[in-house]
């Protein structure tokens, strides 16, 4: 049972990391119905940001949460308006091409920086507490504490706020919302940046949590949050945090029970037969396949 | 009969040039390296634009397909039969490495009757991962190693003599009857299935063709290399593969040899700057991708590669008039 209820945590942590970036999947997708693929490397320059911030000057976690927030999503609000707003009208396959390719700018330029993987400082006291036999660190707590705020300042975002309902009436249509006066590029961009900011928290928390830091966690990482979102249905944000948490578990099990080498072999069979039943995800609609 | 014959004199005639090149001392091995290289990549090259391009899918699995192929040519060669004539063997070994690709491509097929787009994106990228890690579980292979000591076979000319024949089937396939049903696809799914398309037999055909040819490819790579692990044929694999079809230019079989040929060569050029030459491709795409959506020959083709119309055209302006409306996108 102690056992059960350890691995249960490992999950949470792992899931709760998942699910800030499948978040960041979701909301692009939600809005453009576009598969961010450079999603994945903003979630590991959130990584190397937090890396450069300790190095120059160093600085309490809470205020480097907020810096590398910011530099994410700054860095998502560029990409954006620089290489998918220009092929907003084009073709959506030149749209995921662009994704793919600036993914691979991002990841092979901080290769190129920092061909290493590194290890990651401490940013906090290293306290365990102990319940009736059950250990958690505060790490842990930070993890998953900070995580599920986030989440809920998103959904209160999404579902209380007059940009949430802006947000939501672009994604349904956008044509429309543009002639009723809703500025869609504007909500666009804002989407991206807080799709970024999600990312480039997690990014933080997991290089904390597993402490070394490479360019390729974009595509290990990124790659398995992406198979979070589409799991829950992607577009739909609780889907998505759905799917993370599933997949967290999934993981958590499979480690404990199977060779780690397993891994995504078992993740990603378990998308393709969710998709074979669910061709839209767990949460997602089905809608009429646009060409 | 003089017009068929001429090309068929030509091919053969390069094939002949592709095998005394090497024994000429005109090339050296490095020269052969990259003339090899650039066969292969034209091979994968214009296999995922019968799927990406006619077809107008996304499919980012075909290093997985690569994979299959590659895996099981080198079990023949270097496990079940050593000591095998290879003259006789390495063609066989091909094939049957084609096949094994080709059959994985059944099931991918099959799912794509359903989904579309986005969806059948993330299968073929769940395939791609899948067929990775299993590799990486599988003593037998070496695991996460890979296999060592594969016989070098793949020699300019074999290489060459398969790029022939993927190019070759695969124009055949599309500029048929058939295959213009798979280009219907691309246009209008529905409309096609109304048009009596038997669109699902379309996509299976095409996807299997596809992967056969991948399976190919990725038989000549292992011979070439001499040395595979499940790693080479991860998702920077198939975004290779991806931004030569996008850079030469979609759905048209000279953006195919154009793209595979400036890709593989510029990646050569480029050694020097060792991991920032995967900058440099991937902006270079997206560069393409904000100015020429279409790639270098999107949806044009050099005429002496179609075939020609098998109707007489009653007058012959008229035939010059359509194939300048075919030239324009």
């Amino acid at each position: 049972m102690k056992y059960l209820i350890q691995q249960a945590i490992n999950a949470l942590q792992l899931g709760s990391i998942y699910a800030l970036i499948a978040l960041g999947y979701s909301m692009v997708y939600g809005v453009l119905t576009m598969i961010n693929f450079a999603h994945g490397d903003v979630f590991m320059l959130g990584a190397f940001f937090c890396l450069l911030l300790i190095a120059i000057v160093p600085v309490p976690f809470w205020l480097a949460l907020i810096v590398v927030m910011g530099a994410t999503a700054m860095l998502g609000t560029l990409i954006e308006r620089f290489a998918y707003r220009p092929l907003r009208n084009a073709p959506r396959v030149s749209a995921i091409i662009t994704a793919l390719g600036c993914g691979l700018v991002i990841q092979n330029t901080t290769l190129g920086l920092s061909p290493y993987a590194r290890p990651m400082p401490h940013l906090l006291e290293n306290v365990t507490y102990q319940f009736s036999g059950i250990t958690i660190t505060l790490l842990q707590i930070i993890i998953i504490g900070v995580s599920v705020g986030l989440m809920l300042v998103l959904d209160f975002l999404i579902r209380k706020t007059s940009f949430g309902m802006a947000m939501r009436a672009v994604a349904s249509d956008r044509a429309t919302v543009s002639l009723l006066g809703v500025p869609a590029n504007e909500v666009i961009a804002i989407t991206f940046a807080i799709g970024a900011a999600l990312g480039g928290a997690a990014g933080l928390l997991y290089g904390m949590a597993y402490p070394v830091v490479s360019a390729a966690m974009g595509i290990s990482v990124g790659w398995k949050a992406f198979v979070a979102a589409v799991i829950g249905g992607i577009g739909n944000m609780r889907g998505a945090v759905l799917g993370a948490f599933i997949l967290g578990a999934v993981e958590v099990m499979t480690v404990a029970v199977l060779p780690s080498t397993y891994r995504d072999l078992i993740a990603y069979s378990l998308l393709l037969l969710i998709l074979i039943f669910k061709p839209h995800g767990l949460l997602g609609k089905p809608t009429l396949q646009k060409a | 009969m003089k017009s068929r014959l001429l090309p068929l004199g030509l091919l053969l005639v390069g094939l002949i040039v592709a095998a005394i090149l090497p024994a000429s001392g005109l090339v050296n091995d490095y020269l052969q390296f990259v003339l090899i290289s650039v066969a292969i990549n034209a091979i994968l090259c214009v296999s995922l634009n019968l799927v990406n391009g006619w077809m107008g899918e996304f499919s980012v699995g075909h290093a997985g397909f690569m994979a299959l192929g590659a895996y099981a040519s080198s079990i023949l060669t270097v496990k079940l039969f050593p000591t095998a004539p290879t003259a006789l063997l390495f063609p066989v070994a091909v094939l049957i490495g084609g096949g094994v690709a080709g059959l994985a491509g059944i099931p991918v097929g099959i799912l794509s009757f359903k989904t579309r787009g986005d969806y059948l994106a993330i299968i073929t990228l769940a395939f791609l991962m899948i067929v990775k890690s299993g590799l990486e579980n599988i003593p037998y292979t070496g695991g996460p190693r890979g296999m060592l000591g594969i016989p070098r076979l793949t020699t300019v000319a074999w290489a060459y003599f398969w790029c022939v024949v993927a190019f070759w089937v695969i124009r055949n396939l599309v500029y048929s009857k058939y295959g213009r049903g798979i280009s219907a696809i691309r246009e209008d799914e529905i409309a096609a299935e109304a048009m009596g398309v038997n669109t699902r037999q379309a996509k299976l055909v095409a996807f299997v063709t596809s992967s056969f040819f991948a399976g190919v490819a990725g038989a000549l790579f292992a011979h070439q290399l001499q040395f595979i692990n499940p790693s080479s044929f991860d998702i920077l694999k198939s975004t290779e593969i991806l931004v030569m079809v996008y850079l030469g230019g979609v759905a048209s079989l000279g953006g195919s040899l154009l793209g595979a040929g400036f890709v593989t060569i510029l990646t050569q050029c480029l050694q020097p700057l060792g991991t920032w030459r995967m900058v440099v491709l991937p902006s270079l795409l997206v560069i393409l991708m904000l100015f020429r959506p279409g790639g270098i020959m999107g949806y044009r083709d050099w005429s002496w590669l179609k075939p020609r119309l098998s109707i007489k055209p009653v007058r012959k302006s008229n035939e010059e008039s359509q194939e300048q409306e075919k030239i324009t996108p």
